[in-house]
């Protein structure tokens, strides 16, 4: 489904990505660990198509297509979807105003007609009730006076009215209490199917024991410098980086 | 936000900018007291109309163009403008099938069909296009409810003594330089009165419509609410693309009586210039309202167009439990400049003010709030809540907020609460990422931001000015 090949990327002329080469299949969980700084939230960036990031070499394929040839909102289109670790406020415009719109507009993006509105409504209902939010939590404003595991909700919401192919959920853990937690791991759990796949980006285990990963991968300085099964994520939160760092100094 | 994405809000074109051929009949540029005699007789006029206009006309031969406003433009050359232009078409006209043709066909391209308006709505329209109001419907509807609602030259001839008695009252001659220049030469607006105790049942609109290359406009509208009544009236306008600077200097006088109540909202989309900030209207308007015990004014805006605006719809809460509002959204874009906000004078006792203002700068322009709050000597627990807030796209634009408080009573309650915010890089990826496009991202931003003004206009027209809002910003986005 996704295939990185040797990407570099850098922002104002700071090299950040120096040659990442993954891949990830249909029905698979990805996990990317890595100390602060090592450049996770840069590669999510980047797949999602945030113009900051410069690409300097390498390319993305999605599903045969050029990924990097793509505006953003086109990568939603082709079902590529992105948890923010810091989801931004938008006063005035309500959750249920938004996300209809970007149900719409994708679907206007893939030649399709607009949802009807009772399937519509249907739906926010349903994955409301899958997230465990309030009725009320439709129409107020989005992420405005959200507390951190709201907003983090809220985007687990979203990812489940979208459907993607492809979740990244960048640092989701992150704020969120063990209820929350809980919460957010059950509504990726029942998103996952052989269609899609997932990238979870955390420092943490905990999110792991909720949602089991295929793969972890540990990226160091810009490059994934080790790779493994799910007994990885657990050596790393018994020893910590250092021996990573160790390893690649 | 990309240079890219600003240069192409800077090349959003305006839409309305065509020209519609109607014959007119013109009176020579220039302004002295042979003018105004020729269009008083124009519009045979009795002699204490004159009187008035002449009278108005030496009050603003002493006075001087105001400098105060935040906003910098070339003087208009008042001797350069025609101060009379009117559709040749004289007689009464009972049906849309009278109505010149081209005159329907400009409406039609402003989406404006009176047909459909009429139809759907049920909005009576006064439609004014250069100075004469030439369609006039539902009067009789409104008239069964001893409503009068007309065209201003109308008013003058049919109901002198209402007209008499209200004119200038509220807006004296004196008030300001453009005040004194529309009393003495204004040619046409509307009036309505509602009698006592009678709830108006439908909206009263009217679309103003600037038509002819080098007329100046001056709209005079008079609306009065007598004791216990209610009138919601809907003004809007576009204007056609010009090279020269068009000014459109319009008075508006609210009468609210005992317990009255006014809902007056607006959307003005005249020409702003083009892309490198030539042509455009300038557009200084006074706008007042006077409420009696009990009375509430109610002013809401849409303001998207203009090279330069300038305008303060005010309230003058004179009577006990009196309220005032006043809700706003003004947009700028590439190199307009909006100098607006409102007057709330709080002359009763228990008077309640609310001032909801909504600035967007865009591109090069600048965007100023300025408003006044004061609380007299006798208006005791008089309470005002302000919120100003100012949203920028771009680094080239600028936001500037003037409030003024006087008060003089110390029971007085004054609020005011001012954000200055930036449509940020983070929200449009956000909203890509989601798959909306900039553009409609803008468009959902912006609509939020100015949601709780937008609430206040009547639905149909909350339609329109969300549309216009999305017109204006447009490109604003790659």
């Amino acid at each position: 489904m996704l295939k990185i090949k040797d990407l570099k990327a850098q922002i104002e002329d700071n090299q950040i990505l120096k040659g990442i080469n993954l891949e990830i299949n249909a029905g698979e969980v990805h996990a990317i660990m890595g100390p602060n700084g090592s450049g996770k939230s840069t590669l999510s960036s980047v797949i999602a198509g945030r113009e900051d990031y410069e690409v300097t070499d390498g390319a993305i394929d999605f599903d045969g297509e050029d990924l990097l040839d793509l505006d953003p909102e086109e990568r939603a289109h082709k079902g590529i979807f992105l948890s923010f670790q810091y989801p931004v406020e938008i006063p005035g415009v309500t959750v249920s105003n938004f996300i209809k719109t970007a149900i719409n507009e994708s679907r206007k993006g893939r030649g399709q007609e607009p949802m009807e509105a009772r399937e519509m409504l249907a739906k926010m209902r349903e994955k409301s009730a899958l997230l465990e939010m309030d009725k009320s939590y439709l129409s107020r404003s989005l992420n405005e006076g959200f507390s951190g595991g709201e907003k983090k909700r809220n985007e687990i919401f979203q990812m489940a009215m979208l459907e993607p192919k492809l979740a990244i959920l960048d640092e989701t853990d992150s704020g969120l209490d063990i209820d929350a937690l809980r919460i957010v791991a059950n509504g990726v759990n029942k998103l996952r199917s052989k269609d899609n796949a997932v990238v979870v980006i955390t420092h943490y285990q905990r999110l792991l024991d909720y949602i089991k990963p295929d793969y972890v991968h540990v990226l160091y300085q810009g490059k994934i410098v080790k790779s493994g099964g799910p007994e990885l994520a657990h050596e790393l939160e018994e020893r910590g980086y250092d021996w990573i760092k160790a390893e690649n100094a | 936000m990309s240079d890219e994405i600003l240069d192409e809000i800077t090349a959003s074109d305006y839409k309305y900018g065509f020209t519609t051929d109607i014959e007119s009949d013109k009176v020579p540029p220039g302004l002295n007291e042979e003018v105004i005699r020729i269009i008083s007789a124009k519009k045979n006029e009795p002699d204490w109309m004159l009187e008035w206009r002449l009278d108005a006309f030496r009050i603003w031969n002493e006075m001087e163009e105001p400098e105060w406003p935040n906003v910098t433009y070339t003087k208009p050359d008042f001797q350069a403008i025609s101060y009379y232009s009117a559709p040749k078409q004289k007689k009464e006209l009972d049906s849309l099938d009278e109505v010149d043709p081209e005159l329907l066909k400009t409406f039609e391209r402003l989406g404006i069909s009176l047909d459909e308006q009429k139809r759907l709505s049920g909005v009576a329209m006064d439609v004014v296009v250069d100075s004469v109001s030439v369609a006039t419907t539902f009067k009789k509807t409104l008239a069964e409810k001893g409503i009068i609602f007309c065209s201003m030259s109308e008013a003058i001839q049919e109901h002198p003594e209402l007209v008499r008695k209200h004119l200038g009252t509220i807006v004296p001659k004196r008030d300001n330089f453009y005040a004194a220049l529309n009393s003495a030469v204004f040619t046409d607006g509307s009036f309505c009165y509602i009698p006592k105790g009678v709830r108006c049942p439908m909206e009263l609109s009217t679309y103003f419509r600037i038509n002819e290359a080098g007329t100046g406009q001056f709209e005079r509208t008079l609306v009065v609410a007598d004791a216990g009544s209610y009138v919601s009236y809907l003004e809007g306008c576009t204007a056609p693309s010009r090279d020269e600077n068009q000014l459109h200097a319009a008075v508006v006088e609210l009468v609210a009586m005992d317990d009255a109540e006014i809902k007056y909202s607006t959307v003005q989309n005249w020409y702003p210039g083009d892309a490198e900030g030539k042509g455009g209207v300038f557009n200084f308007v006074t706008k007042r309202g006077l409420c009696e015990r009990n009375a509430k004014i109610s002013w809401t805006q849409v303001e998207t167009g203009s090279a330069v605006t300038w305008k303060y719809p005010s309230c003058i809460l004179k009577g006990d439990h009196s309220v005032g509002e006043f809700y706003s959204v003004a947009v700028t874009n590439k190199y307009q400049q909006a100098d607006t906000g409102t007057k709330m004078i709080h002359l009763g006792k228990n008077t309640k003010s609310t001032i909801i203002s909504k600035g967007i700068s865009a591109g090069k322009s600048h965007n100023s709030y300025r408003g006044l709050v004061r609380v007299g000597a006798r208006a005791e627990n008089a309470r005002n809540f302000s919120q100003c807030d100012s949203l920028l796209m771009g680094d080239q634009c600028g936001a500037h907020t003037f409030p003024y408080i006087e008060a003089q009573h110390p029971t007085a309650q004054i609020e005011h609460e001012a954000t200055t915010s930036k449509i940020g890089e983070d929200q449009l990826f956000y909203c890509n990422q989601r798959g909306i496009g900039t553009e409609e991202a803008i468009a959902l931003i912006v609509n939020g931001y100015c949601k709780e003004v937008l609430n206040q206009l009547p639905m149909e027209f909350a339609v329109e000015a969300q549309k216009l809002l999305e017109v204006s910003l447009e490109g604003s986005v790659g």
